[in-house]
């Protein structure tokens, strides 16, 4: 299962307490990740990408072991851990705003 | 249940206010959507139970909710907002060409007939319709590409369709208003659209009396007499008796004519209200006096209306969606600030009391009288 953690007002929106977890089948990338997670909760569709073009909403981020995701191509898979379930993959609101 | 609900959007949550029809006590409950900010909530004159509401964040961008319960539980429905075909360039501030944008919904404009029909005013400025209470959107394009639209500009706050008013004994009639567009009519329904600004007179613009390009605040409508409109501009209140054919200014003896809302008495057509504000750049009351100024006579003469109201060191706003009034009689007048204080009147203006008065910055307020 792929472990995805939520800032506190997409939780809110979707209803989720806590992380998520998903199944998904072929590779696990960013794209496939956040197709599943929209496939899921369809609440949170257009508010972590553009709905047409699919691009990462300016103040979105993504982040895994460690690392900034956001820039990286949405097709490549994600790290072994995040695979594995061990680190979960972070959407992350930026720091911003007031 | 007989009483008032009044809803409110701030920059950071929903909040809905109820009361009898004495308007004295009031119950508060929210904050819906805390941290979103809530553009504008509005309920379906068909069904008063049935709401919707703009909820929009920079992170997370546009969601629509409905309740069909009065407001006491929501759920998201549809929030993408396509321009309809290749959209095509408007003005940026520079005047250069800037690509069609979906930013946010300023405004949501139920059915007066159907609860499951709502138009929604958008930035960039477009209008779209759904007729499934919300999971769908699609545009009235006819609107963006009436000609004009290539040289239509962002006013300070966006380039925001703000205004939509339907014309209760012309159904096929409706209004929307831009900013900095102007006023526009269609008499089909939404399908095609013509700019009606003839009479107003905008410093600032090449052209002070061109066809488009005027900041208009908003404009208001009494159902009993659709052919006549009120209108807040930029600067200057004006009136139309001929449906927007072609407006006269009625700013008579304001102590400024700019300032943001305007709205009509229940029962009164010819009474109508406004909050003067000083300046484009001090958007707060003259002297630090908060008033409300009403006039009886369809514009032109106005009276302050204080009794209740911070009368120093008040230097709020009040934004253009943020003022409403109740059916009962007398009539209810409704107004939010930009500094969280929500003033109610139970006497069409004549005193006022806050409802609540530590709110975040309100956006929009919209009553429904329960009857």
């Amino acid at each position: 299962m792929i472990r995805v953690v939520l800032p506190a007002h997409l939780r809110m929106l979707a209803r989720i307490d806590g992380e998520v977890e998903l199944a998904i089948d072929g590779a696990v990338t960013q794209r496939t990740v956040l197709d599943a997670l929209e496939a899921t909760y369809p609440a949170l569709r257009g508010t972590i990408r553009d709905h047409e073009t699919k691009r990462r909403r300016p103040y979105i981020r993504f982040f895994a072991c460690q690392e900034d995701l956001s820039h990286e191509p949405p097709d490549l898979p994600l790290p072994a851990p995040v695979l594995a379930g061990a680190e979960p993959y972070l959407i992350v609101g930026a720091m911003a705003g007031g | 249940m007989s009483g008032v609900r009044v809803l409110v959007g701030t920059r950071k949550g929903a909040f809905v206010l109820t009361s009898d029809g004495q308007r004295e006590e009031w119950d508060i409950a929210g904050p819906y959507f805390g941290g979103w900010e809530i553009y504008h909530l509005k309920g379906s004159p068909a069904d008063h139970d049935r709401l919707y509401a703009s909820q929009y964040s920079s992170w997370s961008g546009q969601v629509i909710q409905r309740s069909d319960d009065g407001g006491t539980t929501w759920a998201p429905v549809g929030n993408e907002f396509g321009y309809d075909g290749v959209p095509g360039t408007h003005q940026w501030y520079d005047g250069t060409p800037h690509p069609w944008e979906f930013e946010r919904v300023w405004h949501l404009e139920p059915s007066l007939a159907d609860p499951d029909t709502v138009y929604a005013g958008v930035e960039d400025a477009g209008l779209f319709l759904s007729t499934d209470g919300g999971l769908h959107w699609e545009e009235l394009p006819g609107l963006r590409g009436h000609g004009s639209g290539q040289y239509w500009q962002p006013g300070a706050g966006g380039m925001c369709l703000h205004t939509i008013i339907l014309d209760p004994v012309e159904s096929s009639r409706m209004f929307a208003a831009i900013s900095a567009a102007g006023t526009f009519r269609s008499d089909d329904a939404g399908k095609t659209w013509r700019p009606v600004n003839r009479g107003l007179e905008s410093e600032g613009i090449p052209d002070p009396k061109a066809e488009v390009g005027h900041c208009v605040h908003r404009i208001a409508m009494h159902p009993s007499r659709p052919e006549v409109l009120y209108m807040q501009k930029h600067w200057d209140v004006m009136r139309s008796d001929d449906a927007g054919e072609s407006w006269h200014e009625i700013s008579g003896n304001l102590p400024t004519d700019f300032g943001f809302p305007i709205e009509v008495h229940a029962h009164e057509p010819d009474t109508i209200y406004v909050v003067p504000i000083t300046s484009d750049s001090l958007h707060y009351p003259p002297d630090g006096r908060l008033r409300v100024y009403r006039s009886r006579t369809g514009g032109g003469e106005w009276e302050p209306l204080t009794e209740g109201l911070p009368q120093e060191h008040c230097y709020v706003n009040v934004l253009r969606d943020a003022m409403a009034v109740d059916a009962f009689d007398p009539c209810g007048v409704y107004f939010g600030t930009t500094g969280g204080q929500v003033y109610a009147s139970s006497n069409a203006g004549d005193s006022w009391a806050p409802v609540v008065r530590d709110l975040p910055a309100v956006l929009s307020v919209e009553v429904q009288t329960l009857l």
